[in-house]
């Protein structure tokens, strides 16, 4: 089926819809090559519809160990050609019937080139893929002119788990997860350094988050704007100095957010596989997992937040470490799924503070 | 950290002539390489052999030794240059070799000369396989089940833990050379004894076989802060079993999971750390069995390689100029990436296309050579193209061979036996990929050829789609088109004129139909990183999208076509006379734009041209490029001169597009490439030419020869490298000719000329600006007559012939040039028999020899042309005929050792990959280089083994005396020596190989012969002679073939004998 993708400034895009049905969602780009599986999934990419740059997708199909999430979250998929008939050994599946059924939109054929320097040069931007049966095309340009943009928008409570669940109880380390909506890689990171984990929704206060059977804290990534999270920011400021903290991506905003710091929304986002970091404590670079689309402002952090991370490209915030408290965070996706490992000694990272700590 | 402050000087060592395994990618990673160290204000210094290279231009390094690349040279080199240190890294396998031999002689510590780019251990660790496969248990990586045999029964020992198919690779050979796949105990015996031996190690590596697995290749650099990034990753077509060298690819890598790609890249940073290749790129291999995922590694290469050329103009990153920069110390986040400006180097780059990588293969030159594809690599060259997706650029890709395919529908229709399908689909061949794409068309299952070929299903259903869309277009007239389906088919890699064959219209009537529907190329760019940042640099590809990036300039421009993939016949020399075309254009503030698709030139650096367009080089994609630059600016025109054959066979089609062709129009193309009109052109002049005739059969042939005489050179009209031509004798030979080498027919007729046997061959390579003409350089052959002129060692100046042949032959080719309208460069063959100078035929184009005649005389002649083409006459830039600055002989390398069983004769048709240049004061001491620099390091004492055709016998006394007065002993078979024995000189007689015991192949094989000389017999002696030849080659004796090379070789063993100078060509 021909269709539109619809962006809120007016510009259209033509190619089809496939799956016979359109969507909505804030259009972003992600320039990882492989791993649609994971990123789909992805309980950050929540309300997006993910434009991927690489052109050809689902070549491999839909594998049951590479979901990120329980469900796909983004809202739409954005591409140029799609496999319909995959090819791999462990494949179950074929990634437009599995979009199907969980009524996922998806848009091919599309300039995706074009679209990507697009949302780069005017900003990623609420928008519409408007089928053919949708009505005429002026109708879907006001429609989309109407969309409400991505800030303010606070969206861990639809991703968040509803209640409380406990992973690896034989580890010696106990940590709580506030559950922003992480991805499973990340719990698997923890658990594959021996943690022990207890998974809180998103809305948990700070009072069970630090009770005394807990040796740390994680914050977990998530979606939307981590400004319109007061709540959770209150709760995060009030868990400081109770215990070991590390935060991932929104865990390392909203830890931003609580030392006095303000975030902002990027023109395009930091999104793909290939993100270099610059480790300001060894001079090092990492290759980094990126999937953000507001960041921590330098300026406004306090004197004992130190900036451990820079991106190589364009300087923003990678990463926090408090000089007097056990805490520190990441802007970047340590845990990877999909990108390369580089960064995955920042688990290890957590469990030697814990235990510098607990012995201390 | 900066960089380091310790290096005033580096050397850099080329990789010599091409050869098959290591081709012209060294020409561009050198280039690079040196570009990178004199931007530091470093001075540099060069050795490499191969004059056809743009690195060897004496702009692009400080000092330039065109000299062989051999222990003795580089010593002498690090005593006059007294570098700080070498850079080894970019040169192939054959610079570091030669490094390993300088540090192991003791020559680097003797002179305190450094390594820089990788360390001795690091390349040991590397490269010998026991090493590696030992540092990899320690890894904990998987390696293939085998080891090492050192003879043949530690060899059958292996087999017990391999079994059958076993892998069998000899250690330290270039491009796997001598390696096989043995399915039986005698293959396994066979190859095993022929892996020895090559070996400089005698040693073999056994493995199980890992046949059908998936391939995969990633590009990784390192910096000495330890950072580590995968510039790309290439994913091969072809499974495991066919040398990656010889396989299609991919990149990226398309068909791995996330977690699979991540595993191998955690083993890619584990093999480059712990190989210890401190600084610059490496190429690491894996194979993954498809059914579990089970990754092996299967080696790495500790330096640059044809996969990072290939890796570079796939991604945008320049790793060869990275590598350099971070061998000075330089850390990866310091460097700019070259195309965003504003971004680092330390980033992996990301791709919103797909490029597909495929070998040229010229079996069609070795019909003796098994054309089956395994472990050793036997292409010639390769194409790469850039599509958004991977049917686009699988189709870009196979019409950019120049093979006669418009896509993989077409070429091959009807001439694929299908009943042969099954042995053509297991066996691998140079044709398989359409031989799948018509056992699809035939109904076959994607399961059933997987199963016969192991390929990915994947690429196998992309391809069943092609086969389908084929089947949708052809139920349509051109007319009547829908919309949606010729955007579809554009989209999916679909040519118009192959478009126009299925809907039974012309490839114009195509266009137009795309015109009315507003379906045209848009251009996109190479940009490292999928549009995340603004790419300044101009690298386009074309695609059917909406939006267009080539933004073209509003200033003057003029294109350069390229030369296409590298073959026998148009090579590295074409690219060079390119690259210096696009130079002088720039210079004269001329926007150069270049169209090429051969991904191992500096041509298709996107630095080297100010706008560089990454396409096939057809009609319709070079058409589609000069439409898009004349919407901006004015466009000049077209330069079809620089790039060997190629474009000018689009010099008529966009000339009547009316397309402007810069320097020689079409008229004079026409005249000189057309034999009938060319031969009316020298009567004209009064120019002597053989006396030739045309045929389109036997009789007329029969008729032709006999007017003319035997013998007779006959080749197919419209030919390049001399393809399919061949001496004939007599009737017999010429009816032999015309039943079983060529398919004649009326459009394509045959040509014969009587051919002036024992004649002296003349090349002269002029330009001309419709005023004056400037004689770039006159070469003398030095074998005579019969012998392909690329095949042929060749002196500049041309000596041994008398001046006023030379002025004879001068005046012709400026009569030609100015009366046939040549504006820039022609290329002219003469032969001199009896004091009368013939002209053999024209090529109104630069011809192989200019970049060695421009190293000759110091002159950039494409560059002259092209500022011709400009409108700069000959006078404003002060150019008149070229001077010879010392004696330079140039060699030649053939592709013999990569095909056992062919026959390493040469004659009319061309057979040589590359060339190499010797200078010296002497001719001795020039050829004499030329010699070593080939590879053929001439003895010094020891015995000579003789035998001769008829014709020679005249002159085998003055041979046979030089030999004696130079102290070598002689042995000859019958004939021959009782030739010597008239003239009173005593030889030693040796039986035929069908003649007795022991015969010249025994004592060959026992060392007591240092030296072969045979010209052949003809037929009657082929197998013996043959069998002669192909044992030398086997044990490296030198073998010549012709008297006047055997002759001058005498007068090089006395160079040899002495001390032997090197000179940088800007001493000259």
């Amino acid at each position: 089926m021909r269709a539109h993708l619809i962006l809120k400034d007016g510009t259209i895009f033509r190619g089809r819809a496939p799956l016979g049905f359109g969507g909505g969602g804030e259009a972003v780009f992600t320039t990882a090559m492989a791993g649609y599986q994971e990123i789909l999934t992805d309980p950050s990419f929540a309300g997006q519809m993910v434009c991927m740059t690489f052109p050809e997708q689902g070549i491999y199909g839909i594998h049951a160990d590479l979901n990120e999430g329980t469900r796909p979250w983004a809202t739409g998929l954005l591409c140029r050609r799609l496999t319909f008939a995959p090819d791999h050994h462990r494949c179950e599946g074929d990634l437009p019937s599995w979009l199907k059924r969980h009524h996922i939109p998806v848009m091919t054929d599309l300039d995706t080139r074009a679209l990507t320097q697009h949302l780069r040069d005017q900003g990623s931007q609420p928008s519409l893929i408007w089928t053919e049966v949708d009505g005429s095309l002026d109708a879907g340009v006001a429609k989309a002119k109407a969309l409400p943009d991505m800030t303010g928008q606070a969206l861990c409570g639809e991703v968040s788990c509803r209640d409380r669940y406990e992973l690896n109880p034989g580890g010696a380390l106990k940590v709580a997860v506030l559950d922003g909506g992480i991805k499973l890689s990340i719990l698997n990171q923890l658990v594959g350094v021996g943690l022990n984990l207890e998974v809180f929704p998103w809305d948990t206060p700070a009072s069970e988050l630090t009770d005394k059977r807990f040796h740390g804290l994680f914050l977990s990534n998530g979606p939307g704007d981590p400004a319109a999270l007061p709540g959770m920011q209150k709760e995060v400021e009030a868990c400081i100095g109770k215990l070991p903290i590390f935060g991932i991506c929104l865990g390392h905003q909203l830890l931003g957010q609580a030392f006095g710091g303000k975030t902002f929304k990027l023109k395009f986002g930091h999104r793909g596989a290939n993100q270099p970091v610059h480790d300001l404590m060894t001079g090092r670079i990492e290759i980094t997992a990126q999937n953000h689309g507001f960041a921590v402002d330098e300026n406004g952090l306090p004197g004992d937040l130190v900036v451990t991370h820079k991106h190589l490209s364009d300087g923003t915030v990678e990463g926090l470490r408090h000089t007097k408290l056990p805490i520190f965070s990441l802007q970047h996706h340590p845990e990877a799924s999909p990108g390369p490992h580089d960064a995955h000694p920042a688990f290890h990272r957590f469990v030697a503070l814990l235990k510098e700590f607990h012995h201390a | 950290m900066p960089k380091r402050t310790d290096l005033k000087s580096v050397l850099v060592l080329g990789s010599g002539p091409i050869q098959i395994g290591q081709a012209c990618e060294f020409d561009y990673s050198g280039t690079q390489a040196l570009k990178a160290l004199r931007e530091e204000g470093i001075r540099t210094i060069l050795l490499n052999s191969n004059p056809a290279s743009i690195m060897t231009d004496a702009n692009r390094a400080d000092a330039t030794y065109i000299e062989p690349l051999t222990l003795a040279v580089l010593e002498k080199v690090i005593e006059a240059e007294k570098p700080d240190a070498i850079l080894p890294t970019v040169g192939g396998q054959t610079a570091l070799n030669l490094a390993m031999e300088a540090h192991e002689s003791g020559l680097l510590e003797r002179t305190g000369v450094l390594l820089i780019g990788a360390q001795p251990e690091a390349i040991k660790r590397g490269e010998d396989r026991q090493l590696f496969k030992a540092l990899m248990d320690d890894l904990g990586l998987e390696t293939c089940r085998g080891g090492f045999a050192h003879n043949m029964s530690e060899a059958r020992d292996l087999l017990k833990l391999t079994g059958f198919p076993a892998i069998i690779r000899p250690s330290f050979t270039l491009g796997g050379s001598g390696g096989g796949i043995a399915y039986n105990v005698d293959e396994f015996e066979t190859i095993v004894a022929r892996g020895l031996d090559l070996s400089p190690t005698k040693q073999v590596l056994i493995e199980e076989s890992i046949l059908g697995w998936k391939e995969f290749e990633l590009e990784v650099v390192r910096d000495l802060d330890d950072n580590v990034e995968v510039i790309c990753s290439i994913e091969n077509f072809d499974p495991m079993g066919i040398h990656t060298g010889d396989s299609i690819t991919v990149a990226p890598a398309l068909t791995l999971t996330d977690p699979e790609y991540q595993k191998m890249r955690d083993a890619a940073l584990a093999v480059i750390r712990a190989v210890g290749v401190e600084t610059g790129g490496s190429n690491i291999q894996f194979a993954l069995q498809p059914e579990t995922s089970r990754i092996i590694v299967i080696e790495m290469n500790p330096r640059v390689s044809r996969s990072s050329a290939l890796a570079s103009k796939a991604t945008g990153f320049p790793i060869a100029w990275v590598a350099t920069k971070l061998a000075l110390g330089y850390r990866l986040w310091e460097l700019p990436n070259a195309i965003t400006r504003m971004t680092k180097a330390a980033f992996e780059p990301v791709l919103d296309y797909v490029v597909v990588k495929i070998p040229r293969f010229t079996f069609e030159k070795f019909p003796q050579a098994d054309k089956v594809l395994g472990t050793q690599m036997k292409s010639v060259g390769e194409v790469m193209s850039i599509g958004r997706s991977f049917q686009e650029a699988l189709q870009k890709a196979v019409r950019s061979l120049e093979e006669g395919h418009k896509g993989l529908s077409g070429a091959l229709e009807g001439k694929l036996d299908l009943g042969r399908l099954k042995e053509h689909l297991i066996i691998p061949g140079s044709q398989r990929i359409f031989w799948i794409y018509h056992a699809l068309k035939a109904g076959h299952s994607v399961e059933e050829l997987h199963r016969l070929t192991k390929i990915t299903p994947w690429f196998l259903r992309e391809i069943e789609e092609i086969v389908v869309l084929e089947g949708r277009l052809r139920s349509f007239p051109v007319d009547r088109l829908p919309e949606e389906l010729l955007e579809k088919a554009k989209r999916a890699g679909f040519a118009d004129n192959q478009i126009a064959v299925f809907c039974s219209g012309t490839e114009a009537e195509v266009a137009a139909r795309r015109e009315a529907l507003g379906l045209r190329p848009a251009y996109k760019r190479v940009d490292t990183c999928s549009g995340e940042f603004k790419a300044e640099t101009p690298y386009l590809y074309g695609t059917w999208e909406e939006t267009s990036e080539a933004e073209p300039t509003d200033r003057p421009k003029a294109i350069v076509l390229g030369s296409g993939p590298n073959r026998i016949g148009q090579g590295v020399e074409f690219d060079c006379c390119c690259v210096q075309a696009v130079e002088a254009i720039r210079a004269s503030g001329v926007e150069a734009i270049l169209i090429n698709c051969n991904p191992e030139t500096v041509s298709t650096d996107f630095d080297t041209s100010d706008r560089l367009y990454f396409e096939p080089l057809t009609y319709e994609h070079v058409k589609a490029v000069v439409d898009r630059e004349a919407a901006g600016g004015k466009l000049l025109g077209v330069f079809a001169q620089f790039g060997g054959q190629t474009p000018l066979k689009l010099a008529s089609p966009l000339h009547e597009a009316g397309v402007k062709l810069l320097g020689t129009p079409l008229n004079t193309i026409m005249d000189a490439e057309d034999r009938e009109r060319f031969g009316q052109a020298l009567k004209r002049l009064n120019i002597p030419a053989p006396q030739w005739g045309m045929a389109t059969s036997f009789e007329q042939a029969k008729d032709v020869a006999h007017r003319l005489s035997y013998p007779v050179m006959v080749r197919p009209s419209f030919v390049l490298g001399g393809r399919a031509m061949a001496v004939v004798f007599d009737d017999a030979g010429l009816e032999k000719y015309m039943r079983e080498a060529v398919a004649v027919s009326n459009d394509q007729p045959v040509l014969l000329d009587r051919f002036l046997d024992g004649a002296q061959e003349l090349d002269i390579d002029v330009v001309c600006d419709g005023e004056d003409v400037a004689i770039a350089g006159l070469l003398a052959h030095i074998e005579e007559a019969g012998i392909h002129s690329g095949d042929s060692y060749a002196v500049i100046p041309a000596l041994g012939v008398p001046e006023e042949i030379l002025e004879t032959v001068k005046g012709y080719a400026r009569k030609l040039a100015l009366d046939l309208g040549v504006r820039g460069l022609m290329n002219l063959q003469f032969a001199v028999k009896d004091g009368i100078a013939y002209c053999l035929e024209a090529n109104p184009r630069a011809s192989r020899t200019v970049p060695f005649v421009s190293k000759a005389t110091g002159v950039d002649w494409a560059g002259v042309a092209a500022r011709i083409g400009l409108g700069q006459s000959l006078k404003a830039q002060g150019i008149t005929d070229g001077v010879p600055r010392a004696v330079s002989v140039k060699g030649v390398v053939f592709p013999f050792a990569k095909f056992p069983g062919v026959d390493p004769v040469l004659g009319p048709e061309m057979k040589s990959t590359g060339e190499v240049m010797g200078i010296g004061d002497t001719f001795g001491e020039a050829y004499a280089k030329s010699l070593l620099a080939a590879g053929i390091p001439l003895p010094l004492s020891g015995t000579v083994f003789l035998t001769v055709n008829d014709a020679d016998k005249a002159r085998l006394p003055e041979l046979a005396q030089k030999l004696v007065a130079l102290g070598f002993g002689l042995c000859a078979t019958e004939g021959t020596a009782r030739t010597l024995d008239a003239v009173g000189i005593k030889v030693r007689k040796i039986f035929k190989v069908n003649e007795g015991r022991p015969n010249a192949v025994d004592l060959l094989k026992n060392g007591e012969v240092q030296w072969v000389i045979n010209t052949p017999l003809g037929r009657d002696a082929f197998f013996d002679e043959s069998a002669i030849r192909r044992e030398a080659l086997r044990l490296k004796i030198p073998c010549l073939t012709n008297l006047s090379a055997a002759l001058a070789a005498c007068e090089a063993v006395e160079t040899l004998r002495g001390e032997m100078k090197v000179r940088a060509i800007q001493s000259l």
